[in-house]
């Protein structure tokens, strides 16, 4: 229980401060990065540059710096296609601060060719019920006057015409049942995945 | 007990832009009793609870302390959460919205891979607000729940429907840790403690090419590491309860599998089979879960909390009988920080 | 309690700011040399812990990107603290005691430059009663330098010898940010910044990141010849308001460095996390050091600062001089909070 306050005579009608608003302004100069500075200066030039940490090791687009299952920088730049597969979707409904995107629209994990990993990006010019795992999709880029250094200049990925592809890699699914499953009441292990630095495990 | 039988605390909480407050510990640092003590603070994303949680049992474990007050809490009404959760980052376009835009397409692929039907996530949000009813300290109490309102809920980031989200709450949890004479103590005294028969944490990360979002890898690692501790050789049947994180409905039958309670794929047949009902087999989320609570820091600290109540026979209306074994779980980032305990009415 | 040594610490050099790499870009060199100086790879661990803050970044889960640096994948063990990285080294060493693992790798980072350093700490302080004046980190710290000189224990003197003493110091180490060679009476001629401190009485703002491993027993003593103990170690908390405290001593950091054992035996060297100079005299009563200590041979925080990190230098430059064998025993402190709120004390010892 809380304490019982007592106050003193002169503040006993005064009613009681429940809550202050107290507005806080910090300014922030952001720091890409030397990996998103050279994937963005890519983009300047309507390409999608991927990089990788050895010549063996996954494709990151887009790149943060580190390739997170070596914990090294990836130097290596790997042009990737700009077309790609949906390996999963989810459409928004709902408005949320900084969102300038008009409600619904779909946001994909696009699995770009040549890349080892899905980027998030949106889906346009299909009816939004009718986009589907394993659907061709290729960017659509801003007006050439109006790229910039982002992700943005990417309007929006629209399907290319290609056929469905059942077989796009969707992380964990080539592991069958999926990499953090117990298989006949048996626990998975490390070694169900290649260990990246010493090349043990893993499926042959 | 007081404030000075107190050696020691140990606090957790999700970030710290909810409140507005830097290291908010420091200024709570005499309300938590500390003065003159250690006080420690924890953060690993959503986990945090259940992680904040296990550091203050291994002062204990390690010897160092005899008793060990842990804390944790969120205010998410002093922010704005989504925002806290999502804040706009350069060069990067605003595409997700909140903890749901991220999780919508892994629960997507989950319900593509185990082929589960529509309606269990609506199941499992039925079964934790009717839960979160007979709990006192939920944040919502929805006694006009039916599965047809939670049909008819809006949808949010499809799969995703309004009434199989959580809230954005307000709250706290705490629990006193002691050592084992402390333990034998209470049960001297006539009070059950839940002793802590394990203990284990996983992290991998965000974004990576081989990791599996729907079915974690670390999280059936920490499971496994979990559950040897204790003892635990055939989960389904050693396991009588489970409080485990589950932000959106759907992640009750990913955890189920994730966990060991079933195979791949079956997760969501426990769920549809009442397994996981108040009089299933395997009870889970009996105190409501995180769909009836969320206050982030908090929520992984009140499931490892809620189980112990059940282990103690403390749970009041929403008490499962027998509970002499149960498991609390947390998950926090992109399904990929874990956190979980094993506590049991015997001593281990 | 079981033997838990240092074995290995790397850090990248202080900079006022690191303005084309983002934290993960920064902090790698310092995992990664750490690892390679006792030939190990992420495999060889089996803990890691973290240190850092989302205010510094102005990111929500900032943590979470930079642990891609350490290659987290197969998962790994692990815990991130939202303090100095001598608090993660603390629950890495309790994790050590549990017996179950024998390695643990600890990091810590920060990047102040991003934002205006002085307004972000003011974010700690009370949020109702204190945080809304901005009082910024700076004039507290004169708050508490004018009450030492007001107990008539120090002067202004002792302040600028402890300034001039440290950047001097800060001479022999590559990764010091601030290091010359001047007398006292040249800081005493400064004007003053926020009276009574002077510029050279405050620490610089810095970038950095710093790694230590950790190793129990014989695996200590298989990875390096003369692994650095750890002996002690505990850390201590007071009230935050200002008020309610005697700001002229540190009955934390006494506490701590009673129970870490710093007076079970004699002290060659202590590293003390002073961001201003009075704090070190404070300090150095507080834990109870003799005259004859070397204090802060490495420059200490007022040659180079990194918030969250500068904590766990303080013992990494301990653990490399008892390692060297230059010292036998030595004290290392971290703080944490407005004026000395929180305070870690842990003792070093070589193998006799």
């Amino acid at each position: 229980m809380p304490p019982e306050i007592s106050l003193p005579a002169s503040l006993q009608d005064v009613e009681q401060v429940r809550s202050v608003r107290t507005p806080a302004r910090l300014d922030y100069e952001f720091t890409a990065g030397e990996a998103s500075s050279r994937f963005l200066k890519g983009i300047t030039q309507k390409k999608i540059i991927g990089q990788r940490a050895t010549p063996e090791s996954r494709v990151y687009v887009p790149p943060r710096g580190a390739d997170p299952e070596l914990g090294a920088t990836t130097p290596i730049e790997v042009e990737v296609a700009q077309v790609g597969t949906v390996t999963s979707f989810c459409m928004v409904n709902v408005a949320f601060y900084g969102s300038v995107m008009e409600l619904p629209y779909t946001s994909a994990l696009i699995l770009l060719d040549g890349a080892d990993l899905s980027i998030m990006h949106l889906i346009q010019e299909i009816p939004a019920d009718e986009v589907r795992i394993g659907m061709r999709v290729e960017a659509v880029w801003r007006d050439d006057a109006d790229i910039e250094p982002t992700l943005e200049s990417i309007k929006w990925f629209r399907p290319n015409g290609e056929p469905d592809d059942p077989n796009v890699r969707i992380p964990g699914e080539d592991h069958g049942t999926g990499l953090g499953s117990w298989v006949g009441g048996v626990a998975p292990t490390e070694a169900l995945i290649r260990n990246p630095r010493t090349g043990e495990g893993g499926q042959a | 007990m007081t404030w000075s039988d107190i050696d020691a605390v140990v606090i957790g909480k999700a970030p710290d832009f909810f409140e507005g407050v830097m290291m908010p510990e420091l200024f709570l640092a005499d309300a938590l009793g500390a003065t003159g003590k250690p006080m420690f603070r924890v953060h690993t994303a959503g986990s945090v609870g259940g992680s904040t949680a296990i550091v203050a049992s291994q002062l204990i474990q390690a010897g160092l302390h005899e008793r060990v007050l842990t804390v944790a809490f969120e205010k998410q009404s002093e922010s704005e959460a989504m925002w806290a959760l999502s804040l706009p980052i350069p060069f990067t376009p605003p595409l997700h919205a909140g903890a749901g835009g991220y999780f919508a397409p892994h629960i997507r692929s989950y319900i593509r891979r185990s082929k589960a039907p529509d309606h269990v996530g609506m199941l499992v949000a039925l079964k934790d607000r009717q839960n979160g009813i007979k709990n006192p300290y939920a944040h919502l109490h929805e006694h006009d729940i039916s599965f047809d309102s939670i049909k008819e809920s809006m949808m949010l980031w499809d799969p995703i429907r309004y009434a199989e989200t959580c809230p954005s709450s307000d709250g706290a949890c705490a629990l006193v840790l002691g050592s084992e004479k402390v333990a034998d103590d209470a049960m001297a005294e006539g009070r059950q403690p839940a002793w802590i028969q394990g203990t284990a944490m996983r992290s991998e990360p965000t974004l990576s090419a081989e990791r599996d979002t729907v079915l974690p890898l670390g999280g059936a690692l920490c499971a496994a590491d979990v559950y040897k501790q204790a003892g635990i050789t055939n989960p389904r049947k050693d396991v009588d309860a489970v409080e485990m994180y589950v932000p959106f409905s759907w992640f009750e039958p990913m955890w189920l599998e994730n966990l060991g309670f079933a195979e791949p794929g079956e997760g969501w047949k426990m769920t549809e089979a009442g397994a996981t009902a108040m009089d299933g087999d395997l009870p889970v989320n009996m105190s409501g879960g995180v769909l009836c609570t969320n206050p982030i820091g908090a929520s992984g600290m009140l499931r490892f909390g809620e189980i112990a109540m059940q282990v103690r026979g403390t749970a009041g209306e929403h008490q499962v009988d027998g509970v002499r074994r149960g498991v609390g779980h947390a998950y926090g980032g992109g399904s990929q920080f874990f956190a979980m305990w094993v506590v049991g009415s015997e001593k281990p | 309690m079981r033997d838990i040594a240092i074995i290995s610490f790397a850090q990248t050099p202080a900079q006022r700011a690191v303005k084309e790499q983002n934290e993960v870009e920064m902090l790698m060199p310092a995992i990664h040399g750490a690892l390679g100086q006792v030939d190990m790879t992420i495999d060889d661990i089996g803990f890691t812990c973290s240190g850092s803050t989302d205010y510094l970044a102005g990111v929500g889960f900032s943590f979470v990107s930079t642990l891609d640096g350490v290659g987290p994948w197969p998962p790994i063990q692990e815990s991130h603290v939202e303090m100095d990285g001598a608090w993660a080294l603390y629950e890495a060493w309790v994790k050590l005691q549990l017996g179950e693992l024998d390695t643990a790798l600890v990091y810590s980072y920060a990047k102040s430059s991003p934002g205006d350093l002085p307004m972000v700490l003011t974010r700690q302080l009370d949020p109702i009663t204190v945080a809304p004046l901005w009082p910024d980190t700076v004039s507290l710290a004169a708050l508490q330098a004018r009450a030492l000189l007001d107990s008539g224990r120090y002067t202004e003197e002792h302040f600028a010898e402890v300034a001039a003493r440290s950047r001097k110091s800060a001479l022999d180490n590559p990764n010091a940010q601030l290091a010359w060679d001047r007398p006292a009476s040249d800081v005493l001629a400064e004007e003053y910044h926020v009276a009574p401190l002077r510029k050279s009485d405050c620490a610089p703002i810095t970038d950095g990141a710093a790694c230590i491993i950790l190793a129990a027993g014989d695996v200590a003593r298989s990875k390096v010849e003369r692994p650095a103990w750890i002996r002690g170690i505990d850390h201590r908390v007071e009230p935050i308001h200002l008020g309610l405290r005697d700001l002229t001593v540190s009955e934390s950091t006494r506490i701590a460095a009673e129970k870490a054992g710093v007076a079970d035996g004699a002290v060659d060297v202590a590293e003390i996390h002073a961001p201003f100079s009075h704090q070190e005299l404070i300090l150095r009563d507080a834990i109870g050091l003799g005259e004859d200590v070397d204090v802060n041979p490495s420059g200490g925080a007022l040659s180079g600062n990194p918030m969250m990190t500068a904590g766990l230098i303080r013992v990494g430059e301990v653990a490399n001089r008892i390692s060297n064998g230059t010292a036998n025993r030595g004290v290392a402190h971290a703080t944490s909070g407005p004026c000395l709120q929180q305070n870690l004390v842990t003792v070093l010892e070589g193998e006799n």
